[in-house]
């Protein structure tokens, strides 16, 4: 089993693939609150950094497994989410939407923070959940681990695709981000679709923290701020507002990330993340799935 | 009054001069411990940040929050200037701070067009390619960075802080500078006025970048060493707290968050932790509280002191 | 030869024809309607003429020179400024501000003078200090020129706009629905006063109109929009005479 460049090749596409569906799910809670709020929610990738630890503390200190850990930390983050929304943000929903962004830089800052004085900066060791059974396919390996990952991203995926499509909530949600003054006149609780899109989306940065922690086995309180920004780089590569446009993005860049890695550029890794989103901005603002919108004069 | 030479400005160059020359007689009296003179230069060189930042975010209304990188860009290349090539520290700032302006109009000509949260998230992905590409060149040190000599007196940051601030100041007081506010105020009416936005957007733009990069080159020249680690993004949100503290558009205003602030994290410098929790709690109490700052858009100013001349020519002081 | 003149011009969103194969000549000095029920295209044409819109087909000549394609300050450095249906001042500064704004591009001090006060500014300055004091007793404002924009009356508010558009010093002024939420009186007097600036300034007028009697009582000739297209044009007694006007526009009053 030489490893030829083929299989080299399709080895960096399941790491991409894996490391994707985590920015994946991280970038569908950013999109649907944009969606929702038009906010950007800088404190995303924090939530997931709480989510990262809920996981650690189940797993460690409960010593529960898996499944129930993840639902453990999805459960804690979507409160955590709620709570965010209702004390910081929803004071601000007719402010400017600078001042909007720069609450969301509070709220980041403080769950850094407070994190560090909470469970300090010291780096903690996510203990292995899964067997280090590896499968090999012409050459190509598959971790145990990878596969859970891609597995459960993609069944939360499917989930909430579901869950936007086909049920009352999910058509209210849609209804609310289309036109939020025209859902209120039609019944909606604006309200309590606004708090349900920040639960599912802090609900999926959750998984994706505690799949982080898995995947890099370390989690620290800052772990949110660069994953947070690159899910960022992925909503918006895919079009912000648009879930669909969340996954794909969130996978390309996924695979990007592995094939810079691949080519020995590691370290101008999160370089070229940012660097497709100044060139996304500047070219297509709207992403690769989005319209162009202008303000009406 | 057809020149500088007027009551207003006279009053000004009293109060700097009167200031420096307060601080001074503390320093020389020994009164002042070694400690706060540390301070005092850090205050310089937020001084300068804020106000640049001010510029951009306050008055022109173009959400940056990038500044690390510009400022990285001018500690950078003056040192590179001084300690590498052992050229004059007037040139080493000098050199950085032209860079930065260049990295400035380089950024500034394709992303400006942006608007609001897209423009805000361009600059500091911008903010961190920067910062990533010192932390890969060798030539700087990489990851540790590398020392020069502390050749940055007090006079020099008092010096350039205030040249920095009397010229932003006159620049926001003219009719470019009220181009430049007439973006931040609506931008389809300010172009229906004939005011060539994107050109004031970039100049705004290019000159916030050029006095970063002059307070990064004397923060390089001062504190023996530079690290990328130093010019991450959570610099660029602690100068962006201490305008929004100060009253975005305020540029008294972002000078005082830039003496608060400083002063506030030197007292809690044993505790960088709560620190930083504290800046978060304030930030987001001062959004649903009071948005607008301490000084709104208001300017706090010693003209009471020339009142004859205050309506006279710059009318928004 | 015509102040203004378009010729053919056409706007499409997508696949909806907002401005189709419209014709439209002004000369100096005139005053004229742009009326036509909601949604007709009206404020489509000044975004056209003014540049913040780029035509898909068409010419727009001003004063001879081909407008289209340009940007919207370079079309008000030619001579020609807008209102706005929903007021758009800088409402956070003072009335005085608002109007040295528009003086901004006829004033030539330097940067370079700025930044060092060098006496260029503080006579620059005060030109400007002088001429938007000037513009705004023409506009009975010169008491408030130290307040702020937006906590003036709306009405005032109104005037405001028009005096800033008028310190771009145009030849041609494009009026959004000037007299929109105003009610009777202040209608008549903005009546009388855009004859008179007209007279005073030199100026020719475009207005675009919802209400009728003061497009009546002001306009010396009418353009009727309907769905983008020019359906009737001539003086106000030949519009309100017209059967297709009546049909379209004014049928649902008379009716």
């Amino acid at each position: 089993m030489g490893s030829s460049i083929t299989q080299q090749i399709f080895q960096q596409l399941v790491n991409g693939l894996s490391l994707g569906s985590i920015y994946a799910l991280i970038a569908l809670g950013y999109t649907m609150v944009y969606g929702i709020v038009k906010l950007i929610n800088f404190a995303h990738g924090d939530v997931m950094m709480v989510g990262a630890y809920s996981g650690w503390f189940a797993i460690t200190v409960l010593h529960w497994s898996f499944l129930p850990a993840l639902l453990f930390s999805m459960v804690a983050c979507a409160l955590l989410g709620v709570v965010i929304e209702r004390i910081a943000y929803k004071p601000l929903r007719n402010a400017s939407r600078i001042a909007a962004l720069i609450t969301a830089i509070g709220v980041s800052l403080f769950l850094e923070y407070g994190g560090m004085l909470l469970v300090t900066a010291q780096v903690r060791t996510y203990p292995p959940v899964f067997p280090e059974t590896m499968y090999s396919i012409h050459g190509v390996i598959f971790k145990y681990g990878d596969i859970v990952m891609l597995l459960t991203s993609v069944i939360l995926m499917a989930l909430l695709h579901f869950t936007v499509q086909y049920t009352k909530m999910g058509k209210a949600m849609r209804a609310v981000s289309f036109d939020k003054d025209a859902a209120l006149l039609m019944g909606i609780n604006t309200n309590n679709i606004i708090s349900f899109t920040f639960a599912i989306g802090s609900a999926l940065a959750a998984a994706a923290g505690v799949l982080m922690g898995v995947y890099f086995n370390t989690i620290d309180p800052l772990m949110g701020m660069i994953p947070g920004l690159k899910a960022f780089v992925a909503a918006v590569l895919g079009g912000i507002g648009i879930i669909p446009g969340a996954m794909v993005g969130g996978l390309m860049l996924g695979l990007i990330e592995s094939i810079v890695s691949g080519l020995g550029a590691s370290t101008w890794r999160d370089a070229v993340a940012f660097l497709i989103l100044i060139l996304v901005l500047i070219i297509k603002p709207s992403g690769l799935f989005g319209k162009n919108v202008r303000e009406k004069v | 009054m057809r020149n500088w030479f007027n009551r207003q400005n006279i009053v000004s160059l009293l109060g700097i001069v009167l200031l420096y020359g307060v601080i001074q007689g503390l320093i020389v009296l020994d009164i002042m411990p070694p400690f706060y003179k540390l301070t005092l230069i850090q205050i310089c060189i937020y001084i300068i940040l804020a106000t640049s930042l001010n510029l951009i975010n306050g008055i022109t209304g173009q959400f940056s929050i990038g500044h690390a990188g510009f400022m990285a860009i001018g500690a950078y290349i003056s040192a590179i200037v001084t300690a590498i090539q052992h050229g004059p520290l007037a040139l080493g700032l000098l050199a950085g701070a032209i860079a930065a302006a260049l990295a400035g109009l380089l950024v500034g000509l394709p992303t400006l067009r942006l608007n609001g949260d897209y423009l805000a998230i361009a600059t500091l992905g911008f903010g961190e390619i920067v910062r990533i590409i010192f932390l890969n060149t060798d030539y700087v040190g990489g990851a540790a960075g590398f020392t020069l000599p502390s050749t940055i007196t007090w006079t020099w940051a008092f010096g350039l802080m205030a040249v920095s601030v009397v010229l932003m100041k006159n620049f926001v007081g003219s009719t470019h500078g009220r181009a430049c506010i007439s973006i931040r105020e609506n931008e389809i009416a300010a172009e229906s006025m004939g005011v060539n936005t994107t050109k004031y957007k970039v100049i705004a733009f290019t000159m916030g970048a050029f006095f970063a990069g002059l307070a990064g080159g004397i923060y390089a020249n001062y504190f023996y060493i530079i690290q990328p680690m130093t010019f991450n993004f959570i610099l660029s949100f602690n100068i962006l707290v201490m305008i929004v503290l100060g009253g975005l558009g305020s540029m008294t205003g972002g000078i005082l968050g830039a003496i608060v602030m400083t002063l506030a994290s030197a007292l809690l410098a044993g505790v960088p932790e709560w620190r930083n929790v504290i800046t978060a709690v304030l930030l987001v109490l001062m959004m649903i509280f009071r948005p607008t700052g301490i000084m709104g858009t208001k300017e706090f100013s010693l003209n009471f002191l020339g009142k004859k001349s205050e309506k006279n020519a710059a009318s928004k002081n | 030869m015509p102040l203004l003149k378009i010729d053919n011009l056409s706007k499409s969103f997508g696949g909806l024809k907002a401005v189709s194969n419209l014709n439209i000549e002004i000369n100096e000095g005139e005053l004229i309607g742009l009326i036509g029920p909601n949604g007709a295209g009206k404020t489509t044409v000044f975004n056209l003429l003014t540049g913040v819109y780029d035509k898909t087909e068409g010419k727009m000549e001003f004063q001879d020179k081909n407008i289209s394609g340009l940007k919207p300050y370079q079309v008000t450095q030619r001579g020609m400024a807008r209102t706005f249906q929903n007021i758009r001042l800088f409402s956070d500064l003072t009335v005085i501000d608002n109007v040295k704004i528009a003086y901004h591009q006829r004033t030539s001090y330097s940067l370079v003078s700025t930044l060092f006060r060098l006496p260029s500014y503080y006579s620059g300055e005060e030109e400007m200090q002088h001429k938007a004091m000037e513009l705004l007793k023409i506009f009975n404002l010169e008491d408030k020129a130290e307040e702020t924009a937006k906590n003036l009356p709306y009405g005032e508010q109104r005037r405001l706009e028009i005096a800033r558009a008028l310190g771009t010093e145009p030849k041609l002024l494009l009026l959004d629905e000037p007299a929109a939420g105003m009610n009777p009186q202040e209608t008549h007097d903005l009546m009388n006063l855009i004859r008179w600036i007209r007279e005073q300034f030199k100026l020719t007028i475009l207005l675009i109109e919802h209400d009728m009697s003061l497009v009546m009582g002001v306009c010396e000739r009418i353009y009727v929009l309907d769905y983008g297209m020019i359906i009737a044009q001539g003086t106000p007694s030949e519009i309100k005479n017209n059967p297709k006007v009546i049909e379209a526009y004014l049928g649902e009053e008379v009716v």
